[in-house]
């Protein structure tokens, strides 16, 4: 890889090299060194690859939906055709279902999580490197099913499969469950290997609450994903058995409850909005740390939020059934307890404040998606009250109020997360560091772009605009129209952050070993580090221990003094 | 002059209200509302307040400040936790009161199939629009022929999945005249979207009126008449052309009188009882090309409306060289319509 130079001792003092200066990605050559490896940082690159694919295909679908609502609002156009209703139902089932099961659940764990998790603990690898592997590899079979589908075949089911329609679909339901079964296997594997890692292979000093948030969160992410996947999987294949072998589980006309699926369906679901933003919740709070230069405000009320999230959230499924006619008993139950869940949530909002409170506020690229994602995600959560509210979600409930409040949960939040964490990590994966001009523009464009897109769905949702609709009457075009404008702002903005990553790996200046002065360990190793992680151990103290990192302009980086780290150490002690 | 007046009472997050129940909603709704505003006005002012007063003066900067309080963080919980328990409450209220239909509602059977609407009043009588009675407790009693579906009127703020195999039940009561959009709101096929209706809020002398009328129309008009208000107001045009257009159901021009091959191979040429059985048993010989979405009128459709859109059909084939009805026969439609009369097919 020429991209990487000599990666010559930059970081000062605690930068790590291999003799004859080699690293993690120029280690070995050839691409069975790729497809063979162990190695978590080339797993986590190549889970980047698949998923940012993953990503441009299910977005690509966002803009084709978005176009087609577009000039369905335009006022001399034919009444609709049939052939012109199932493309829509096929685009917006695919854009959905590519997205949740293939970007938002692996995005985070599977591409930040792998690279980052063991170089947090000063480890050279995840507990079990060949699970890691064969994790990947569940992933990219079950993305083949998914592409089958979109090339092959046809899905027209919503990425809900709701029986009995989906059982009674013509188009190809068993496919698209078998690969959502399959890429479920790649989740419960990650997540498995998280817990594992994060038991058996903290280093000495690091014990729990001395642990970087992002490490909770994963740690928190991979409990559901292991309780939760399981429920999910045995659910698809009920639905195959269904369709394949005429077993009534869930069509009336078998004897079965088209309810039933919705209850299977949501026990993994719910718990799965978690998958998606816990990791993200986590990526926020080293951004937060890091580029306000201080500890971290309420460490352990975050680190127990993240806990008690991914608990509470395996308990309110039901509010997604609340028109479905199950008892008010029920509804009463599952609506008081997703209130209990916008607690925690509030509380983490809170620190995160807190920690910006007396800091020292960069607003470096990775800060202003973690400013963003505060923003998105306060009007995600407060809108998740409305729905929470009985007699609000029966009138909200498929309507557009939902999808602009779950794209301002999972796609504003978990996204603008994701793409902080990219940019804060970018360095260490790549050693190189891309353009801050251009990463800033085009944050503004995400940003914007964003609220346009979404935000007006609120008010078209609450006028009574319903979700998965083709057609619409004409009162709800300009809605419409206005979204599909902010999209393409949106779209935009993305493909110059794809500009960016892919121009800095070419022409990017060299990255130091520290260039925003966080002190969880990955920082304590050479940009990007070798095969190994750490040619010695890292010096383990308090993961937000900032101040013994000082600015050197000769690099445009920091470098330690671990004399000072372990006084600072000493004094926290006392 | 009542478009005027409901498009003064719309605001810019909610349509106008036209039920008892949507005062409360909208009071909850504006509750929720505003305090979202607030907090995410106290965040984000919080938020720019702290960028421009902590801004990093120097990168050399090492800033410290509080990392817990215990007080605080266990503070600042309790403002959150006890709004959410104030909005539990009254939306709790809110759902119970949905929930429950008064005595002595008015009760209308609601049969959803993909994609229309099918409404059965007290005296048999069906229709493809709802009509109601204003200021009067309706109970509406809903089941699915086929898939989910949901039933949904912005303006009675009123929603509520209709499953196969069970019996949903919600209720409204109207309170102003005039015509609603009715909106599937759960994902249900191909044309979920055109499965729109209407509500139709009428006093109660024009609602004795409609049911009048509605128990014998088919009597004052001709039969292919009465053949092609049932086209178009019982959702046939969805999928089926009059004119030789394909769709997502074979077009009924020239059918009458036509050789049907089946997808099992099978072939029967279409006379009056083959259009009878398409109709009452569309899944019992699935034409070839087509897939089986076709959902059962059984219960929903009067014998005299059948017998129009046979007569319909002979009129726009080139087939039929026979006659035509000038008027409906007499009289046993009224009594033995298409089914049971319960307005679903008993799934067993």
């Amino acid at each position: 890889m020429s991209v990487i130079q000599d990666p010559v001792k930059v970081g000062g003092y605690g930068g790590q090299q291999e003799p004859g200066g080699t690293n993690y990605i120029n280690h070995s050559k050839g691409i069975m060194s790729w497809l063979l490896t162990l190695d978590h940082k080339r797993i986590g690159l190549m889970y980047m690859i698949a998923v940012l694919g993953a990503f441009l295909l299910g977005g690509s679908l966002a803009v084709v939906l978005r176009t087609m609502l577009f000039m369905r609002a335009a006022p001399d156009v034919a009444p609709m055709t049939p052939a012109a209703q199932d493309l829509y139902n096929q685009v917006f089932t695919l854009h959905g279902a590519v997205l949740v099961f293939m970007f938002i659940i692996p995005a985070v764990p599977a591409i930040l999580g792998n690279i980052v998790l063991p170089l947090m603990l000063g480890a050279k690898d995840v507990a079990f490197p060949r699970l890691n592997l064969l994790s990947w590899y569940c992933y990219m079979v079950g993305g083949a099913f998914f592409l089958f589908v979109l090339l092959n075949g046809r899905l027209d089911t919503g990425w809900t499969f709701y029986t009995p329609y989906s059982t009674s679909s013509t188009t190809s339901v068993t496919a698209a469950t078998l690969g959502a079964f399959v890429l479920g296997f790649s989740s419960i594997l990650t997540g498995l290997n998280f817990i594992a890692t994060i038991h058996m292979l903290r280093p000495a000093g690091m014990g729990w609450f001395r642990m970087p948030l992002f490490l909770w969160a994963l740690y928190a992410t991979s409990i559901i994903q292991v309780l939760a996947t399981p429920v999910l999987a045995i659910t698809l294949l009920l639905l195959a058995a269904e369709r394949v072998l005429g077993v009534g589980i869930f069509d009336p006309a078998m004897g079965g409850d088209p309810v039933l699926f919705q209850h299977f369906f949501w026990f993994y679901s719910h718990p799965a909005v978690y998958i998606m933003i816990l990791p993200a919740m986590g990526i926020i709070s080293e951004l937060m740390a890091t580029f306000c230069r201080r500890q971290i405000f309420g460490y352990s009320f975050i680190a127990f939020s993240s806990i008690a999230i991914a608990l509470l959230g395996f308990l309110v499924w039901g509010h997604h059934m609340f028109t479905s006619g199950q008892s008010a008993m029920t509804n009463a139950v599952f609506s008081l307890i997703t209130f209990s869940v916008a607690i925690p949530s509030a509380i983490k909002v809170f620190n995160w404040l807190a920690t910006m409170y007396k800091g020292s506020i960069s607003l470096a690229t990775p800060m202003l998606y973690a400013l963003a994602f505060i923003w998105l995600f306060t009007i995600g959560g407060l809108t998740g009250v409305f729905l929470g509210a009985l007699s609000l979600d029966i009138m909200a409930h498929d309507t557009y109020f939902v999808v602009a409040h779950f794209h301002y949960v999972m796609v504003g939040s978990m996204l603008t997360a994701f793409i902080g964490g990219m940019y804060y990590w970018w360095p260490k994966m790549f050693g190189k560091m891309y353009s801050e001009p251009v990463a800033k523009v085009a944050w503004f464009l995400i940003f914007v772009g964003f609220n346009l897109t979404f935000f007006i769905q609120f008010i078209a949702g609450s006028q009574g605009m319903p979700r998965r609709y083709a057609d619409f009457l004409p009162e709800f075009a300009w809605y419409h129209q206005f979204s599909t404008v902010g999209s393409y702002v949106l779209a935009i903005g993305l493909f110059l952050v794809l500009y960016n990553w892919v121009h800095s790996l070419f022409a990017g200046r060299k990255a130091p070993q520290n260039p925003w002065g966080g002190n969880t360990l990955e920082w304590h190793t050479s940009s990007p580090p070798p095969h190994e992680n750490f040619t010695e151990d890292p010096h383990v103290t308090d993961p937000y221990q900032m101040h013994a990192w000082d600015y050197d302009e000769s690099i445009d980086g920091y470098v330690y003094d671990k004399a000072k780290a372990i006084e600072l150490d000493q004094q926290s002690h006392h | 002059m009542l478009a005027i007046l409901a498009q003064a009472e719309k605001t810019l997050f909610l349509p106008p209200a036209r039920s008892t129940m949507a005062g409360a909603h909208d009071g909850l709704y504006n509750f929720v509302l505003w305090m979202s505003v607030f907090w995410l006005v106290l965040i984000a002012g919080l938020l720019v307040y702290f960028v421009i007063k902590y801004r990093r003066k120097s990168p050399h900067d090492k800033p410290v400040g509080p990392t817990h309080s215990t007080a605080i963080e266990l503070g600042w919980t309790l403002p959150p936790l006890i709004l959410v328990m104030i909005i539990f409450v009254w939306g709790f209220r809110g759902f119970m009161n949905m929930n429950q239909a008064p005595n002595g509602a008015y009760q209308v059977l609601v049969s959803a199939s993909k994609w229309n609407w099918a409404f059965t009043y007290g005296g048999g009588e069906n229709d493809g629009t709802l009509h109601v009675p204003v200021n009067t407790p309706i109970s509406l009693v809903l089941t699915s022929t086929d898939v989910i579906h949901s039933f949904y009127v912005p303006e009675f703020r009123v929603k509520k999945d209709v499953v196969p195999g069970r019996y949903n039940k919600t209720w409204f009561q109207a309170t102003e005249v005039g015509e609603y959009n009715l909106f599937c709101a759960e994902y249900c096929g191909q044309q979920h979207s055109q499965m729109i209706t209407k509500v139709v809020v009428e006093s109660q002398e024009d609602f004795d009126a409609y049911l009048e009328v509605r128990g014998r129309w088919w009597k004052t008009e001709k039969p292919v008449d009465v053949g092609k208000t049932v086209y178009k107001d019982r959702g046939c045009a969805q999928c089926h052309s009059l004119d030789g257009t394909a769709g997502t159901g074979p077009t009924w021009k020239n059918i009458f009188g036509d050789e049907r091959k089946f997808v099992d191979g099978s072939t029967r040429i279409a006379d009056e009882n083959y259009i009878r059985d398409s109709i009452l048993n569309p899944g019992n010989e699935v034409l070839e090309g087509y897939d089986n979405v076709m959902p059962t009128f059984q219960g929903q459709i009067k014998d005299p409306e059948i017998t129009g859109v046979i007569e319909l059909l002979k009129s726009i084939s080139t087939k039929y060289d026979g006659k035509i009805l000038g008027e409906m026969p007499a009289d046993p439609g009224d009594e033995a319509d298409g089914g049971s009369g319960d307005g679903t097919q008993a799934q067993e």
